[in-house]
């Protein structure tokens, strides 16, 4: 924690962030400031916008309205050039998107290569530091569909890092692994938040986010309800939305009975 | 007994499903093992023989057949399938473009090429193109000719199953490497069509094989003796040896080409099935 400089300039900044599909608002008014070295997650109920927040941070969406700044850039600047932009900024998805037409070493050197033109022994060099980071050294010849889901993703996480990013971005990266493989992935994002890596995590593990986390952000119905410490925002919430969601967390069977009324009174309409 | 008969009398009455299911299979080779000896006895095998397998006739006709016929069939086919593949992948990217014209634009090239029959192409070439640009010739002669006519054709074709090939890569894919830091052109030639080739290699090499049958065309542009494809060679032949047996052998060349590449073409598919498995 020391190694953090909290409080310097901020890292990410968002501002009075909009979004909106068709007719449907799904970001309405975001601001959020991350900092140097600090580690935020992201929580809430499934449609609250997490996705769609995270995925304006790195403009693969287009916000409607507002302004996004990463490491002092404005992405929603017209004449930003997006892709150097982007280079700095890692993101890792919920479904790893590794290509599976290339081995994983190939995976990790063909953006250095193309996008960042790196040598070819130096690209070999980076791919095989951090395949070595998240543990994975002796599956550089492998291809994606031979690995589990939490190798591929430990996979996806040393792709971005081979780029060199100073922010990382993380959309629900253990939501589509065995339970029995989200703790080598968690291990791996909690090594990179003691490394000082900026990181914005949309997240349902509450034990990474009260352990990791500088901050928890929790959203609902497009905008941030509450942002605090996890002890604060978990341990503490001062909305009853929050509450709510909270509950329906830690009580799963309460929250399937939920669910299944919700989907039927959306079922009627 | 009465206790048997109780028993058994359900099943008399009429077949049951077994009985009709063997009878019904019995009766369609029955129709067909008469059609083939009806068949079988009606032709004149001793005419057709004469006319169709002569096998000094067949002998005369080798090695030109191969060196030269064949030749040039797979010459005239590789030729317009290069000249359809780059094309046809021009013209995916213009359908997929978020550029109006440009989608509009292939969309009319589609439906035009997709629609007309191959031969009208090959006489617009041949006749048209050189009426209406008097003095340009198309580079390389005969075999320029047949790779842009071929090849307009196939474009058509290859356009649409590069872009269904195109558009069946997983969006993770191209928003992954767009979050790397590639530009849309990069990602698309290095991340997407890679992928999307390996998806549409089957239907490309059925393609390969109906554009093999259609050199065939060639026919109606006039060539030299240098340049006869199997079609051409086969009933030049036939007419200087008052014999049908060139066409019996360049019709077997063309099935020792095509029969293999559909072979392959099956294999790819149940590959392809597997891996979705
Ligand atoms: N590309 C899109 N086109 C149209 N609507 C979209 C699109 N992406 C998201 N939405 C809508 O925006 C809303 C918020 O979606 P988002 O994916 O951001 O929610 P989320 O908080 O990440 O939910 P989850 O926990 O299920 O991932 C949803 O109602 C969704 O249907
Ligand atoms: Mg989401």
């Amino acid at each position: 924690m020391t190694a953090k400089t909290l409080g310097g300039p901020p890292e990410i900044q968002v501002r009075a962030l909009y979004k909106s599909f068709g007719d449907n608002e799904v970001l309405k008014g975001i601001d959020l400031e991350i900092g140097r070295g600090e580690v935020v997650c992201v929580i809430g109920p499934s449609g609250s916008g997490k996705s769609t927040l995270l995925r304006c941070v790195n403009l693969l969406e287009e916000p409607t309205k507002g302004q996004v700044f990463v490491g002092g850039t404005e992405l929603t600047d017209p004449d930003v050039d997006i892709d150097a932009v982007r280079r700095r900024i890692g993101m890792v998805f919920q479904q790893f998107n590794l290509f599976p037409h290339l081995t994983v070493t190939e995976n990790l050197t063909l953006p250095q290569r193309r996008v960042l033109r790196r040598g070819k022994a130096e690209a070999a060099r980076v791919a095989a530091e951090n395949l070595g980071r998240v543990g994975l050294a002796e599956k550089a010849d492998a291809y994606p569909s031979s690995l589990s889901g939490g190798q591929q993703q430990r996979v996806a996480i040393a792709r971005s890092l081979s780029m060199g990013p100073e922010v990382m971005l993380f959309d629900e990266p253990t939501s589509a692994l065995d339970p029995e493989l989200v703790g080598d992935v968690l291990a791996v994002m909690r090594r990179l938040a003691e490394e000082g890596m900026t990181m914005m995590v949309v997240t349902h593990e509450m034990t990474f986010a009260r352990e990791v986390a500088d901050r928890v952000v929790f959203m609902d119905g497009g905008v941030i309800v509450e942002d605090g410490t996890p002890a604060r925002v978990i341990g503490a919430p001062r909305h009853e939305r929050t509450r709510h969601f909270l509950s329906r967390l830690l009580d799963p069977a309460m929250a399937e009975v939920e669910e299944e009324t919700s989907d039927q009174v959306g079922g009627s309409d | 007994m009465a206790d048997t008969d109780a028993v058994v009398q359900p099943r008399k009455k009429g077949l049951t499903r077994r009985q009709k299911r063997s009878l019904s299979r019995g009766a369609q080779y029955a129709v067909f093992v008469a059609a083939v000896i009806a068949f079988a006895v009606s032709a004149d095998w001793g005419r057709l023989k004469n006319q169709f397998a002569q096998a000094d006739i067949a002998e005369q006709m080798f090695p030109d057949v191969i060196t030269l016929a064949l030749k040039n069939t797979v010459l005239y086919t590789l030729s317009g399938f290069a000249v359809g593949l780059v094309l046809g992948m021009v013209i995916a990217l213009m359908r997929l473009s978020s550029v109006g014209p440009y989608r509009w634009f292939a969309g009319v090239y589609i439906e035009i090429f997709r629609g007309l029959p191959a031969l009208l192409i090959f006489i617009f070439i041949g006749v048209a193109v050189p009426l209406a640009f008097p003095g340009t010739e198309i580079v390389g002669g005969t075999y320029g000719k047949v790779a842009l006519a071929l090849g307009l054709v196939a474009a058509a074709y290859m356009a649409e199953t590069i872009r269904a090939g195109i558009q069946a890569v997983p969006k993770g894919q191209m928003e992954a490497a767009r979050s790397l830091g590639f530009s849309p052109a990069r990602a698309m030639v290095s991340i997407i069509i890679p992928q999307a080739f390996r998806i549409i290699l089957p239907p490309l090499t059925n393609e390969l094989v109906l554009l093999f049958k259609d050199s065939s065309l060639v026919l109606f542009l006039g060539v030299t003796l240098e340049e006869r494809e199997l079609s051409k060679y086969g009933r030049d032949l036939a007419s200087t040896t008052a014999n049908s047996t060139p066409i019996l052998v360049a019709g077997l060349c063309y099935l020792l080409v095509t029969i293999p590449l559909g072979f392959v073409v099956r294999r790819m598919e149940a590959k392809a099935q597997e891996a979705v498995k």
